[in-house]
């Protein structure tokens, strides 16, 4: 079993938890780009969960969960102190983590969590770190401090202009290009549809953009094929293969329909079961 | 007197009942059934039976015992040979094995081996297993790499050695493809945990939720304190075909529909909280075991018509012939000598339609099996919006890929001496599906035992 040993709430429309949770075995082997898959309880699904931050030396993970369903709403209803009954890890490739020069981390959305511990390992790799990072609007906008914290320069979007730019993150990519800044390579992490623009954005560039994609997972461990994605002309599985691809290469649209396949179902599961999130520490 | 006793019928729950339930297919003999069944065996005095069977059982001793009501004796004698006889009385393709060998089945048929020693071993458990003895700890630790089949067979002769044993499993429960694969049906999930549940007793401990290759590595256990590991990985890494349209909405390898139904009990959405998604038209590719069972699983999820189609003709479907018959009586439909080119999906980028071409039996080729030719201009299309695809599995390389100096084939399965399963790195054996490709239960529990053998003789020399 798997204790979580903090909870805090980044945002609550929607509802986005931060859980630090006991894994040691996990915590001594992971590497930033990895994930963990996660089981509530016997009836639950096998969720999958970037790696946010870990601490070794505590044995913990820590994870940030967007509520977008009936499992997600779960986890994030959970208190300091109960448990997980599996957290399996770490899973996928870690990320290429080198001097490339100068990088741009975006994160859009709940993708600012994953996107995090990519970027302080290629800032400690002596890259010049620039960071992006979005939502629909400010009170929304997770992880500022930390991603402030570790990155030479720091642009901010929101789509409503609450805070930063108003606009996309691609808006905020544009921005750094137009100041003449040579741009080595990008890591882009969020909505799919936004990982889609930022590639279509910096393909006819030549800067090379990883994305971290999300599909539908069950075991993770390369046995169903339930996470394949056409790359380039080869079907890969995002759980062994990635979760990070060239975003020049990944076929988005069909990426995208991919995850809609249980909505019916997602929708059946959600009635079950009223969400409670949002009480709990702040 | 015996030949003319005709071999006892298995009962079964009615088909058009079951078609809708995952309740077991196969009811079991009760004890008079199994007697008299027992009874036809002309306990042989050189058994051809025990030839066929992988691990040798030895057959007739243990049918002898059943004559005699003695049904504990008969699972003891059994469970000399065999690890998980409830898993393989169930799951044996039998007719191929033990009871191809069988002396009666030449004019007539043969004994009902599979269904007998099935009945031991449920009479076994309804009575409560008796746990092994155990020799006096060794002082030495063995890493056993999953618990299938394979891994369990070998760690339970291993703690009856007095090692320590530790099995790493990469899913959240122990029994490979007995609980993630097999559907409850066919193999209901309490029997194989039952099978399980004596290694503990035993001493073995069982770590799940440990991918090897991320969260630790072959190289790592050893250097770790372990003395030996065994690889037991299976083949779980699911074929493709290929074709345009795989990776549609509503395409599925066997794997993910069957691990969504049975693993993670889609079956009981919503109050288990997998879907598993099913449409009325259902069309599953390849004939085995596998296939069998998504098929039947289809059925069980409400789909209206399912179709198996296959490439070649009846005679080389692979899957046990009870499957066979039982996905036929349940409703399943075959598309013989016919194979899928491609897939149509519509705008929302869920499966349509599938194309497909018949083929026709040409000459014999050098095995003197008569090989599928398409039919040229022989297309046509099939409305549908399920399809699963099961024409098997290859290794799943995160073991392997990740192990520094073991030997693989070209299939990328490990290379092991024949005798001992021992591979290229010392102290490091394997068996099971990873070694042979897919195959069956009881060669994988052959395997576990043997290379069981193996560790126990390195372990020995090692001193
Ligand atoms: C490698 C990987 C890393 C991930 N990391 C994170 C993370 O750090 N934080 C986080 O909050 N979420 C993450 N996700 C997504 C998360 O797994 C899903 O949000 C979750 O499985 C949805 O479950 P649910 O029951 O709450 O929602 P459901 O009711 O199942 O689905 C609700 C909606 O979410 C979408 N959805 C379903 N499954 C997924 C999925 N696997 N990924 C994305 N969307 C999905 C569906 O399209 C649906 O519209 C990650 C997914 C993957 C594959
Ligand atoms: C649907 C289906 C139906 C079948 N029907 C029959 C039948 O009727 N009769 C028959 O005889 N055979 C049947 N088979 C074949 C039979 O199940 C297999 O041959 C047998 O299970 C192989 O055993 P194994 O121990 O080698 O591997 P598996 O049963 O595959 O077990 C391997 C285990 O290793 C674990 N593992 C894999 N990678 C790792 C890792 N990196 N770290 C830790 N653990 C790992 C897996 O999660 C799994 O639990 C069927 C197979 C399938 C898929
Ligand atoms: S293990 Fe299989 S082959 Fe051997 S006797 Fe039993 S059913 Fe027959
Ligand atoms: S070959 Fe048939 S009849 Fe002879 S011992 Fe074996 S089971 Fe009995
Ligand atoms: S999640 Fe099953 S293969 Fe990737």
């Amino acid at each position: 079993m798997y204790r979580v040993v903090k909870r805090r709430q980044l945002a609550s429309a929607p509802c986005i938890v931060l859980l630090e949770v006991e894994a040691p075995a996990v915590a001594a082997k992971v590497e930033p780009g990895q994930f963990v898959i996660v089981r509530m309880d016997e009836q639950s699904e096998r969720i999958p969960l970037t790696v946010m931050d870990f601490d070794r030396e505590k044995g913990t993970i820590t994870i940030v969960i967007q509520d977008v369903g009936y499992s997600s709403a779960m986890i994030n209803s959970m208190e300091e102190g109960s448990y997980f009954l599996d957290f399996v890890g770490p899973l996928g490739v870690p990320s290429e983590i080198e001097n490339h020069g100068t990088v741009v981390c975006i994160g859009g959305g709940l993708g600012v969590a994953p996107v995090y511990p990519i970027a302080r390992a290629l800032k400690e790799a002596g890259n010049k770190l620039i960071s992006v990072i979005g939502a629909r609007s400010a009170d929304i906008l997770i992880l500022e401090e930390e991603m402030a914290a570790i990155s030479d320069e720091l642009v901010i979007a929101t789509d409503d202009g609450s805070k930063g730019i108003k606009g996309f993150v691609t808006n905020g990519l544009e921005q750094i290009l137009a100041q003449g800044t040579k741009i080595d390579a990008i890591w882009a992490i969020g909505p799919v549809v936004m990982m889609r623009s930022v590639a279509n954005f910096t393909r006819p560039l030549g800067i090379k953009t990883i994305v971290s994609m999300n599909p539908i997972m069950v075991d993770g461990t390369g046995m169903c094929g339930a996470c394949r994605l056409t790359v380039g002309d080869e079907t890969k599985f995002a759980c062994v293969d990635g979760p990070e691809f060239d975003g020049h290469l990944v076929d988005f649209d069909l990426a995208m329909k991919r995850l809609s396949f249980y909505k019916d179902e997602e929708e059946r599961a959600k009635i079950s079961k009223d969400c409670d999130c949002g009480k709990g520490a702040q | 007197m015996a030949l003319k006793v005709p071999r006892h019928e298995m009962p079964c729950q009615d088909p058009k009942e079951r078609a809708h339930n995952f309740n077991e297919v196969a009811l079991g003999y009760a004890s008079e059934t199994a007697i008299e069944e027992a009874q036809r065996c002309l306990q042989c005095k050189n058994p051809k039976c025990v030839q066929g069977c992988p691990v040798n059982i030895s057959i007739p001793e243990f049918i002898q015992k059943i004559t005699e009501e003695d049904f504990e004796g008969a699972a003891a004698i059994i469970k000399q040979s065999s690890s998980l006889p409830a898993v393989c009385g169930r799951v044996c393709p039998q007719e191929s094995q033990c009871e191809a060998k069988c002396i009666l089945g030449i004019k007539g048929e043969s004994v009902a081996i599979g269904r007998l020693e099935r009945f031991v071993a449920d009479y076994e458990i309804s009575k409560g297993c008796k746990i092994p003895e155990v020799a006096p700890p060794s002082g030495k630790k063995v890493a056993i790499i999953g618990a299938g089949p394979a891994g369990l067979a070998c760690a339970g002769d291993l703690a009856k050695a007095g090692h320590k044993v530790t099995i790493f499993e990469a899913l959240h429960v122990a029994g490979g493809v007995l609980m993630y694969g097999i559907p409850e049906f066919r193999l209901p999930k309490d029997i194989v945990q039952n099978e399980i549940c004596n290694l503990e007793p035993m001493g073995v401990e069982i770590l799940v939720n440990q991918v090897v290759g991320k969260v630790t590595s072959v190289h790592e256990l050893l250097q770790n304190g372990y003395d030996a590991v065994f690889i037991g990985t299976g083949a779980g890494l699911p074929n493709f075909l290929g074709i345009p349209g795989e990776n549609l909405n509503g395409v599925y390898s066997a794997n993910e529909f069957l691990t969504r139904t049975n693993l993670m009990k889609g079956y009981r959405f919503p109050e288990y909280k997998t879907p598993v998604k099913v449409g009325k038209k259902v069309v599953v590719f390849g004939a085995g075991n596998v296939a069998m069972d998504a098929a039947r699983t289809a059925l069980r999820l409400g789909a209206e018509e399912v179709s198996i189609v296959y490439r070649r003709s009846r005679a080389e479907m692979p899957a046990r012939h009870e499957e066979l018959e039982h996905a036929e009586e349940e409703g399943v439909k075959f598309q013989l000598l016919t194979n899928p080119v491609s897939i149509q999906g519509d705008e929302k980028g869920a499966v349509k339609s599938l194309t497909c071409l018949r083929y026709e039996l040409g000459e014999p080729d050098a095995s003197g099996r008569r090989s599928p030719v398409p039919i040229p201009g022989s297309e046509f299309d099939i409305e549908v919006d399920t399809v699963v695809v099961a024409i098997g599995q290859g290794p799943n390389p995160l073991v392997t890929q990740s192990t520094e100096g073991l030997e693989l084939n070209k299939w990328g399965n490990i290379v092991v001496n024949e005798e001992t399963l021992e591979t290229s790195i010392p102290g490091v054996f394997a068996g099971g599906d990873i070694v042979t490709g897919a195959a069956t239960v009881i060669l994988a529990m052959g395997a576990g035992k043997k290379a069981a053998a193996g560790i126990n003789a390195y372990l020995k020399n090692k001193g």
